[in-house]
């Protein structure tokens, strides 16, 4: 680090490394929304299969997307998250 | 009269009002007026945090006007609709404890005293204020009609009486309460949106003989209606993916979005948040535009869209199940209202009036013209109410938009960009608002822009505008 700057807050490590997960969360969201949506779906109609009533690209594109995601936020949740104070000044905890 | 359906509906007035006055009290032994009113003292727990956020982002569009459009579009608009479960744990990720930290550090109440401190400019505070008051307006207008509206269709009421009675019940409670009142009471209505969608959906895929049923009927009317490109299958890959900014990732712009992201106790209470929040947003959203779809085979023919969900609850449930469910977007409505209320009225008498007018206000003063202020444009949104416009999503999602293209960058880069200045925040500002307004202008004449929702270009744009104008005026790195 360049003399004279600040060291960077040990919480704003943490706090980057959540918000890359964050946007690493919305990429896989993204893809495997439109992955199924846009394979299974494109199909004529009348080639459609039904998983529980429900035609198969709507049941993997957005319940079981559903259902991942919020597994996955629950693993993030407890597995990675770490706790930190928000209110006193840190820095001197490293 | 309705009166089965008017009575839960009136008792769940009674009760917020009641949680009102309550959270008033415990106003009165806080220190600082202006961080309880319009923060809640940065103490709410992961349950009421989550809630308040799923109730403030769910509002009148994704009750009446989003069901309403799947009934008419099919399948393809609740995928649409899936982009939103980004939104529950987007969020609070990103801007997450960064933001937390940082705006305690500033002592920030508002998002524009964060900009504010971060930017250190009068032009970023002005440019600010003035978009929220213009944009939250329009958001504003879009909620309190379709809550007349909704009122309208359960009581039979007339559009302006209902419109009243509305007005005078979210007025009450946001005057009296202030940002707990409202965060509370948001919880409340969180949790009564959360079972009333499930006990309506349980309702219509009854009345409609099951789902392998509804879905018969729907391919026997029109195959399209379950296929992800539509009724008429115009709605492309390249619109509905959009959707992914102006309403999944997008909404970290979004200033009541952001403000809660300041409102946590702790790192525990975020945490819980997430979950609950992920949760909560994704099974309301999937829900609520699913019995949009599942109501066309059982009452075909509903002309109005936005009555597509009073006309299925009271047409598939018994009358007072139907009025604790109806409680549910009014709930919404409410939520949305109070909060974007608080918002408008403390970008004006915190970020302007207190930062430039008078900066030695006491605490009574300050209190007076808060509150004074919030009722005032409570009364001015009722008299843009009276005569409202056509559409209520469209309103609903032109604000959003131009409010992401405003703060998106502005937010995000501030906090993760040490070169990030005023003049980027300026530029960004000024080009994401102004090529927002002139292309949607330009979509509603000629159609969609590269086939996609008016606010993803303005965001690439602001985003470009932001990297050039901070480079040129380079300065030293910012250190929190």
């Amino acid at each position: 680090m360049p003399k004279g700057e600040k060291r960077t807050d040990w919480r704003f490590r943490i706090a980057h490394r959540e918000a890359l997960i964050g946007c690493a969360l919305a990429v896989f969201n993204i893809i495997w929304w439109y992955g199924f949506a846009y394979t299974l779906g494109s199909k004529p109609p009348e080639d459609y299969t039904y998983i529980f009533g429900f035609p198969a690209w709507f049941f993997w594109s957005c319940i079981m997307g559903f259902i991942v995601m919020v597994f996955l936020v629950y693993l993030v949740v407890k597995f990675v998250l770490k706790e930190v104070p928000f209110d006193e000044e840190g820095s001197d905890e490293r | 009269m309705n009166w089965e359906v008017l009575v839960p509906l009136l008792a769940l007035l009674f009760v917020i009002f009641l949680i009102g006055i309550w959270s008033n009290r415990k106003m009165k032994q806080s220190s600082s007026f202006l961080s309880d009113y319009f923060l809640g003292s940065r103490e709410l727990g992961g349950l009421v945090l989550a809630m308040t956020m799923a109730a403030t982002y769910g509002s009148a569009s994704s009750f009446l006007g989003g069901p309403g459009a799947a009934y008419t579009i099919g399948l393809g608009w609740v995928l649409l609709a899936m982009t939103q479960v980004a939104t529950g744990y987007f969020v609070l990720l990103v801007l997450g404890k960064k933001f937390a930290i940082v705006t305690r550090k500033f002592k920030a109440v508002t998002l524009i005293d964060f900009l504010k401190e971060r930017y250190q400019s009068k032009s970023v505070v002005l440019i600010s204020a003035f978009s929220i008051v213009v944009f939250l307006f329009a958001a504003m207008a879009a909620q309190w009609i379709g809550g007349a509206y909704l009122i309208q269709t359960v009581t039979g009421l007339s559009y302006l009486g209902a419109l009243f009675l509305f007005a005078v019940a979210v007025l009450l409670y946001v005057i009296i309460g202030g940002f707990r009142a409202v965060a509370v009471t948001d919880a409340t209505q969180g949790i009564i949106m959360f079972v009333g969608t499930l006990v309506l959906l349980i309702g219509v895929v009854i009345a409609g003989g099951g789902i392998d049923q509804i879905m018969t009927d729907l391919v026997t009317e029109n195959p399209n209606l379950v296929t992800p490109y539509g009724h008429d299958g115009q709605l492309t890959a390249a619109y509905v993916t959009s959707f992914w900014i102006l309403v999944g990732v997008g909404v970290v712009g979004l200033p009541q979005v952001a403000v809660r992201a300041m409102s946590y106790r702790d790192a525990r209470s975020m945490h819980r948040a997430l979950m609950i929040g992920t949760i909560v947003v994704g099974f309301i959203m999937l829900n609520m535009h699913l019995i949009g779809v599942f109501a066309r085979p059982v009452l075909p023919g509903i002309e109005v869209a936005d009555q597509v969900i009073p006309l299925i609850a009271m047409e598939t449930l018994p009358p007072w199940v139907a009025g604790i469910v109806l409680a549910a977007p009014l709930a919404a409505m409410m939520s949305t209202v109070d909060s974007l209320l608080l918002l408008v009225s403390s970008s004006v008498v915190k970020d302007v009036y207190i930062n430039y007018f008078k900066p030695d206000a006491n605490r009574a003063h300050v209190k007076r013209v808060s509150i004074g202020f919030t009722a005032i444009l409570g009364v001015i949104v009722f008299l843009l109410s009276i005569n409202p416009p056509e559409l209520l999503i469209y309103l609903n999602l032109f604000a959003f938009g131009g409010l992401e293209a405003a703060f998106i960058w502005p937010i995000v880069l501030g906090l993760y960009w040490k070169y990030a200045n005023k003049h980027g925040a300026i530029a960004s500002m000024v080009v994401g608002i102004g090529s927002y307004i002139a292309i949607h202008q330009y979509n509603d004449t000629y159609g969609n822009l590269f086939g996609v929702h008016a606010v993803t270009i303005p965001v690439f744009l602001s985003l470009i505008a932001f990297i050039t104008f901070s480079l040129i005026f380079k300065k030293e790195p910012y250190q929190f």
